[in-house]
């Protein structure tokens, strides 16, 4: 805490937007992040359609992967990004329970999708589905696995703002709503990468 | 609007000077860190320029310990030659000159010259610094692996990286560290720059040092993360078996590879390395361009001529590097309406960077130019940088480029571009900056007897090298040439070579001495602002204190107000109100 004070004495525009870009820091910083994570994905996007119009043969996917399970997991992840709306929209109507409620919903519904995420995998290595096998499954672990490290990384930051995180909210709510705000942002956008994972892996 | 109340004494050493949040610092550390990096990238080079002049000859004095399996009886092996050279390239851009312009000169620059206290996140800062730090000694570890560092060239390029020993994937481990930390950076930079300019620095005002390092940050921010990509799927190759760059049938020393299930592609990996690399030219010229702006207007003491072109330009330079980097891979086949493509943008990105040059130019025209030490190198940043720049021209052309292609000629390129130039404007900066960082100045005798043999030894070695790639000679041959017959006319050049980059390495002892003798002795300043300049860093104290201003900064006018007609002094400072 003690570095945190000091920094926001030196800092401005933690908690309040600039008028000129209408951001607060954080805010900003996210969307770059953002930005950076579309051309890391877009990079494996771009090279799954390279390696698939080059191949001579593809599987037929959907029978590859379970469709049903990743149709869920879909459902899942989307409501658990309504959840961390919810968790924002409490700490901006002041009420910190309702916020430790939706944040909570939030990671144990991520974890659901994580659970899922492992039974999958769990199927493929019992019928020895390994990435070496071919160049779809190799895609597949390696674009469901960078996702799966991103929802992991979500939750790790999620607990700690519904954890010890928190306590910014008695000393300073409005830095510690702009903080979740941000958390939410994230969320979307990893939520969003899974958007177009699910069908471009499972259905296409 | 006062500085930090708590005082900064308290805080420990180890929380000032190593784990420290200040961007002055974090800056200190950057360049200290990459000119360490750039001296040993140096060294790699000079310990083969042995071999390529004297090939197959032991080497004096140090032969013996490289060991049996890298030199035996002191004679370089081919192998060992190959490590060497891809260290050297990516130690030279990856730790060495980007983590100095923009790490370095960047962190600690920008918050002064836009009138911040401090970067946007500091913690951030100091967590991308010693990520940074991480990276370089991953890739300096590498060399004491059972098999080395890896040897396959900077590029990296599958098959052969993907079957190569470990020491390719420490590379690429340190490749994505490398990537994470210039990635936390440049979030900071952008947002620092949007964010936290003082009080009527508006965008016009930006100095254009500060527009470099925007447009840098932006391509690191965008251009970087696919090598991410495909340095996870390079690593997935060598350490799960799959085959993302590893075509079907592939035959390694006549043997068809039976235990990879194929379908892959290396030009893919192609694609992606150039898609980072490419943009990251930029990533070395611009904060260059930066700071030889700053250089020329102090020293001309004239307004920077046309800087709204140079500034569009720079914008329009960084959207079009996104967009030509498959001229490096001409000789890929990858037909004529895609090479018909890339060969006009790459034309087009000639456009802006002559703006930016002859803005430059046009600057001295009329000047009263004062002959320092940073001028000097700034100066002949731009001839060289310039040259560096035309004979890119015939490789960005297909036609041309195909002989060209993977020549010594361009080896002499691109060096022209980041020795003379590069290095030159971050050997300026040094000398222009140094003042500002330690309350004293290098001394200028010294800075001679730096400048003058380093910029006539650069050119004798990088010009023969365009001459021996005209005549056929490759790049990455450990013996020079000399088993090809064809080449032997042009291959005496190779001493000559040889024996201009060893006199370089002793050319940079008065400038090694000169900086730690200065940070001592050198002449005291007497005022923040020496130079008599016009920027926002030279209103603050000297060396400025944790939060940098003591006084409040507001910004009156633009960056390069010099020799105003009406005004008192032939500067007039952004940040005084009265001209
Ligand atoms: C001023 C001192 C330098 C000298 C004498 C020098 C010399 C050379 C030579 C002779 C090669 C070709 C080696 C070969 O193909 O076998 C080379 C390669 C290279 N150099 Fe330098 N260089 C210098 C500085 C730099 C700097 C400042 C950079 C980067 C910004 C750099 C980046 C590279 C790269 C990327 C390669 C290609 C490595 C590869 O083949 O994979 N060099 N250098
Ligand atoms: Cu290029």
């Amino acid at each position: 805490m003690y570095m945190q004070e000091q920094e926001d004495e030196i800092i401005p525009y933690i908690v309040e937007s600039r008028e000129d870009t209408g951001l607060y820091n954080a805010k900003f910083g996210i969307w770059l992040f953002l930005a950076s994570e579309i051309m890391l994905f877009g990079s494996l996007f771009s090279s799954y359609i390279l390696l698939r119009v080059g191949a001579s043969s593809w599987p037929v996917q959907s029978d590859f992967l379970n469709v049903p399970i990743g149709a869920l997991n879909s459902v899942i992840l989307i409501t658990s990004s309504m959840f961390i709306i919810r968790a924002w929209t409490s700490l901006k109507a002041n009420d910190f329970k309702k916020f430790q409620k939706f944040m909570w919903l939030t990671i144990v519904f991520a974890i659901f999708f994580l659970c899922f995420k492992g039974v999958e995998y769990a199927q493929h290595f019992m019928h020895h589905e390994y990435p070496k096998k071919s160049v779809f499954l190799a895609l597949y672990f390696l674009m469901t696995g960078l996702h799966a490290l991103h929802i992991l990384g979500g939750i790790i930051v999620n607990i700690y703002y519904v954890s010890s995180g928190s306590r910014l909210w008695s000393t300073n709510p409005r830095w510690f709503t702009n903080r979740i705000e941000v958390a939410g942002l994230y969320w979307h956008f990893v939520d969003i990468i899974w958007i177009f994972l699910f069908p471009t892996l499972y259905l296409f | 609007m006062s500085i930090s109340k708590k005082p900064s004494h308290d805080a420990s050493f180890v929380q000032k000077y190593v784990f420290s949040t200040d961007h002055k610092i974090i800056g200190i550390q950057y360049g200290l860190t990459s000119l360490f990096f750039l001296l040993f990238g140096f060294g790699l080079m000079m310990i083969m320029r042995w071999q390529l002049a004297y090939p197959g000859h032991a080497l004096p004095v140090m032969g013996t310990i490289f060991g049996e399996n890298n030199m035996p009886g002191g004679i370089m092996l081919p192998e060992f030659y190959n490590q060497l050279g891809a260290m050297h390239g990516t130690i030279m851009v990856f730790l060495g000159v980007v983590p100095l312009g923009f790490g370095g000169f960047g962190n600690y620059l920008i918050p002064l010259q836009i009138g911040a206290k401090d970067m946007a996140f500091p913690r951030l800062n100091l967590l991308s610094y010693w990520i940074f730090f991480a990276a370089g000694g991953l890739m300096l570890a590498s060399f004491f692996l059972p098999g080395g560092p890896t040897g396959n060239g900077w590029t990296s390029y599958p098959p052969l990286s993907d079957l190569a020993h470990d020491g390719q994937s420490i590379w690429l481990v340190g490749m994505f560290l490398i990537i994470i930390s210039s990635l936390f950076s440049s979030i900071n930079f952008i947002v620092t720059i949007f964010q936290l300019r003082a009080p009527g620095m508006t965008f016009e005002r930006l100095p254009f040092f500060i527009w470099a390092q925007l447009v840098t940050a932006f391509l690191l921010l965008l251009a970087f993360p696919p090598l991410e990509g495909a340095a996870f799927m390079q690593l997935m190759d060598r350490l799960l078996g799959t085959s993302f760059f590893l075509p079907s049938g592939l035959d390694v020393s006549g043997q068809v590879l039976t235990n990879i299930s194929g379908g892959g592609n290396a030009l893919l990996w192609q694609h992606l390395f150039w898609f980072l690399g490419h943009p990251e030219v930029y990533v070395i010229i611009l904060p260059a361009l930066g700071i030889v702006t700053e250089i020329i207007a102090n020293n001309t003491r004239k307004p920077i001529s046309g800087f709204n072109y140079m500034r569009y330009s720079v914008i329009f330079l960084g959207f079009l590097s996104f967009i030509v980097w498959s001229h490096h891979m001409y000789l890929t086949g990858m037909g004529t309406n895609v090479t018909a493509f890339f060969q006009t943008t790459t034309m087009l990105v000639s456009i802006p960077s002559v703006i930016i040059i002859s803005g430059l130019f046009i600057t001295l025209w009329g000047g009263s130019i004062r002959f320092n030490s940073p001028m000097l190198f700034a100066l002949a940043f731009l001839p060289m940088f310039g040259f560096g720049g035309l004979t890119g021209l015939p490789l960005g052309l297909a036609t041309t480029d195909i002989p060209l292609h993977d020549t010594y000629y361009v080896i002499g390129h691109f060096h022209y571009v980041v020795a003379p130039g590069v290095i030159f404007a971050i050997f300026g900066g040094i000398y222009y900056w140094f003042p500002k960082a330690t309350g004293r100045k290098m001394n200028e005798t010294l800075g001679r007897l730096h400048f003058w043999p380093t910029l006539i030894c650069m050119n004798l070695v990088f010009f023969p090298m365009l001459i021996q790639g005209i005549a056929g000679v490759n790049r990455r041959l450990y013996d020079g040439g000399e088993s090809y017959l064809f080449m032997h006319d042009v291959l005496y050049w190779n001493v000559i070579i040889s024996w201009a980059v060893w006199v370089m390495a002793v050319a940079q002892i008065p400038f090694i001495f000169n900086f730690f003798w200065s940070i001592f002795q050198g002449e005291k300043v007497t005022s923040d602002n020496p130079w008599e300049a016009t920027t926002l860093e030279w209103a603050a104290p000297t060396p400025p204190p944790h939060g940098n201003f003591t006084k409040k900064i507001t910004v009156y006018r633009g960056p390069y107000e010099y020799s105003l007609e009406g005004a008192s002094k032939d500067y007039s400072p952004q940040f005084e109100k009265d001209i």
